[in-house]
């Protein structure tokens, strides 16, 4: 370890893929990180369970309330996918991305090694891209176990088969299990907001429960204003307000209109907070 | 260059473009206005080992943030390896290993995966030699056997090792060690020691914050002092030691006796001042030569033994760093232990 040794090392080009990798894999090997995905795994097998034993006691029409296609889940256990990203966007899955998103900056600063990994030096705009890629990458397999977990459950409790659209027209089961990974994608994608939400306030504070339990709570906050009718103005404006347009891809033809609102809302959230949490954590005193 | 070491304290310091922490001005106020950091003007000799000294709360570790580009300074530059801080972070810091307010890791994470971690955030850090570097920096810090287990499992001395390994993870220029010693046993004190030393001989620049004095006596060739956000003096370890001497006047007499009481009466008889008394031991400042000759302190002792006190031991004790502190700033000094 002599200085004749220490030569000036050039930053290589793909390296910031090094660190999004290392994040990932950190990331994916908590504890909380595997507790959130196995209760999102767990919500398909209560909800298929639920329906099943409904159904056994009652008839198949058990179904009041609750999403258009609960109905179909008896006919189709493909409909249990539908069903189950339906019953988890409004709460499970967002507040799952907010605990991921909220800990990303916030917890780190708690722990201390945010100080090391900044004089690494990891570089501040490329940690928090690392932070927020592996959001986006966490609201992907978080509705991708959802989904998985409906598809098995549904398989094992009900008969698979033709998929009969929302629109009346029936298409193949290959192409209904298509449909439900478009669905996934979607649903991932409605989710990039909050990622984008929790990180930024992850960058406000050094306590990673305050960030969590901020993301968790503005989403409650924003369900309910989404549901007051008086406040209809901002309702477009809301980072939920289009999640369940999910559903018009099951239509034939498909209705765009929604979906596309809700991508470009979602986009619209993730340059917006995502340019506030790069200002913030860029000239930030790290104290912690 | 030759590797300075410890034996070497009275290095002149070489001029300014060998230095790699050059600070001018440096200045941190907290929201309130109050001043953590005040105008300090450090220069860190390159090849130097570097004691930064202050008690808890003197703005040390401000400072090290400050240098390692965590916060953004008030107002004052900084430069570290040549190049300004916080600007030149991504070329400056792969050079740089740190141990900043204690070690920081991720518990459910094993050592050796911490190590991983940390490297995998350095742009500079080659992935193809990621492991066997990792390896050798738990083997030098002695945490080869441990590195398996979970870090949550380790002792607070094992964090300290495992965050210096951290540092040790590629070649360095300069190592910033805040408080390494901080949790660690005697033993492992030695260890660091010995380390530090090895790391200095092969040339690399080590700065190291404490509030040990003994620690930076030991090790040290250089040091500077810090209280209430000031830098009140820095240079080389011999000189510091040479100014209170000089001022203060031939460094303290030391006497040991089973008659302290007696003692302090005969001393203060001949002139000798400040007489303090511990136990059996009495120290006090020789008195200052009338006639531009020192004193003579065998002369004391013959009288100390005519008046019947009986003595165990005589002599003039060394200025420590502590009698630096205690002389430059005119208080005590928050020593552990």
């Amino acid at each position: 370890m002599s200085q004749a040794e220490t030569v000036r090392r050039a930053p290589r080009r793909l390296w910031s893929l090094g660190l999004l990798r290392s994040e990932i894999g950190t990331t994916f090997r908590r504890w909380r990180t595997l507790a959130l995905l196995a209760v999102l795994a767990g919500v398909p097998i209560l909800v298929g369970v639920a329906i099943k034993i409904e159904t056994g006691s009652r008839g198949p029409d058990g179904g009041d309330g609750g999403p258009a296609f609960i109905s179909q889940v008896t006919n189709n256990g493909l409909f249990l996918v539908f069903t189950s990203l339906a019953v988890t966007l409004p709460f499970f899955l967002p507040m799952a991305i907010g605990v991921i998103a909220g800990d990303a900056i916030a917890g780190e600063a708690n722990a201390g090694t945010l100080r090391y990994l900044l004089v690494a030096p990891a570089g501040r705009a490329r940690l928090l891209f690392a932070k927020y890629a592996t959001s986006m990458a966490f609201c992907l397999v978080g509705t991708l176990v959802v989904a998985l977990s409906a598809l098995v459950t549904g398989a094992a409790l009900f008969p698979l088969g033709k998929v009969t659209l929302l629109s009346g027209t029936s298409i193949s089961f290959g192409e209904g299990l298509l449909r439900a990974l478009a669905i996934a994608g979607v649903v991932a994608l409605s989710l990039l907001g909050v990622a984008a939400l929790g990180l930024f306030i992850s960058t406000l504070t050094n306590s990673g429960i305050a960030a969590m339990a901020t993301t968790v709570g503005l989403l409650i906050t924003v369900q309910i204003l989404d549901t007051i009718p008086q406040l209809h103005a901002i309702q477009p404006y809301l980072f939920s307000h289009y999640w369940l347009s999910f559903a018009d891809l099951l239509r034939d033809p498909v209705y765009w209109d929604q979906l596309q609102k809700n991508i470009g809302l979602q986009a619209l959230y993730a340059v917006v907070f995502g340019s506030a949490a790069w200002a913030r954590f860029t000239t930030r005193d790290i104290t912690a | 260059m030759p590797p300075p070491t410890a034996a070497d304290p009275g290095r002149a310091v070489p001029r300014d473009a060998d230095h790699v922490i050059e600070t001018r001005g440096l200045t941190k106020a907290y929201r309130g206005g109050q001043l953590a950091v005040d105008r300090l003007d450090l220069a860190v000799p390159r090849g130097s080992v570097f004691g930064f000294l202050g008690p808890n709360g003197s703005g040390k570790t401000t400072t090290i943030r400050m240098l390692m580009g965590l916060i953004e300074p008030t107002a004052g530059s900084a430069r570290v390896l040549g190049r300004p801080m916080p600007g030149a972070s991504r070329q400056v810091l792969p050079a740089v290993g740190a141990l900043i307010e204690g070690p920081a890791l991720y518990g459910f994470l094993s050592g050796r995966d911490n190590l991983r971690r940390f490297d995998a955030a350095d742009p500079t850090a080659d992935p193809r030699t990621r492991d066997e570097r990792v390896d050798r920096a738990l083997e030098r810090v002695g945490l080869g056997a441990a590195a398996g287990k979970k870090a949550r499992a380790y002792s607070l001395g094992m964090k300290q090792r495992l965050g210096l390994a951290a540092a040790l993870l590629q070649p360095r220029e300069l190592l910033v060690l805040d408080e390494p010693t901080n949790g660690l046993d005697p033993q492992g004190m030695r260890e660091i020691r010995t380390l530090v030393r090895e790391l200095a001989a092969d040339g690399t620049t080590v700065f190291l914050s404490s509030h040990l004095l003994d620690e930076i006596e030991q090790v040290c060739t250089h040091a500077a002092v810090m209280a209430r956000g000031r830098l009140i003096t820095q240079g080389t370890v011999a000189e510091l030691s040479a100014t209170v001497l000089d001022s203060g006047g031939h460094g303290r007499l030391a006497v040991t006796t089973p008659d302290p009481a007696d003692a302090t009466r005969v001393l203060k008889e001949h002139g000798v001042t400040d007489i303090r008394v511990a136990g059996d031991r009495v120290t006090g400042d020789l008195p200052a030569p009338p006639d531009g000759h020192p004193a003579e302190p065998a002369d004391l002792n013959a009288a100390l033994v005519r008046a019947g006190v009986r003595v165990r031991a005589f002599g003039a004790e060394r200025a420590s760093l502590e009698d630096v502190f205690v002389h430059l700033t005119g208080e005590g000094f928050d020593v552990a232990g």
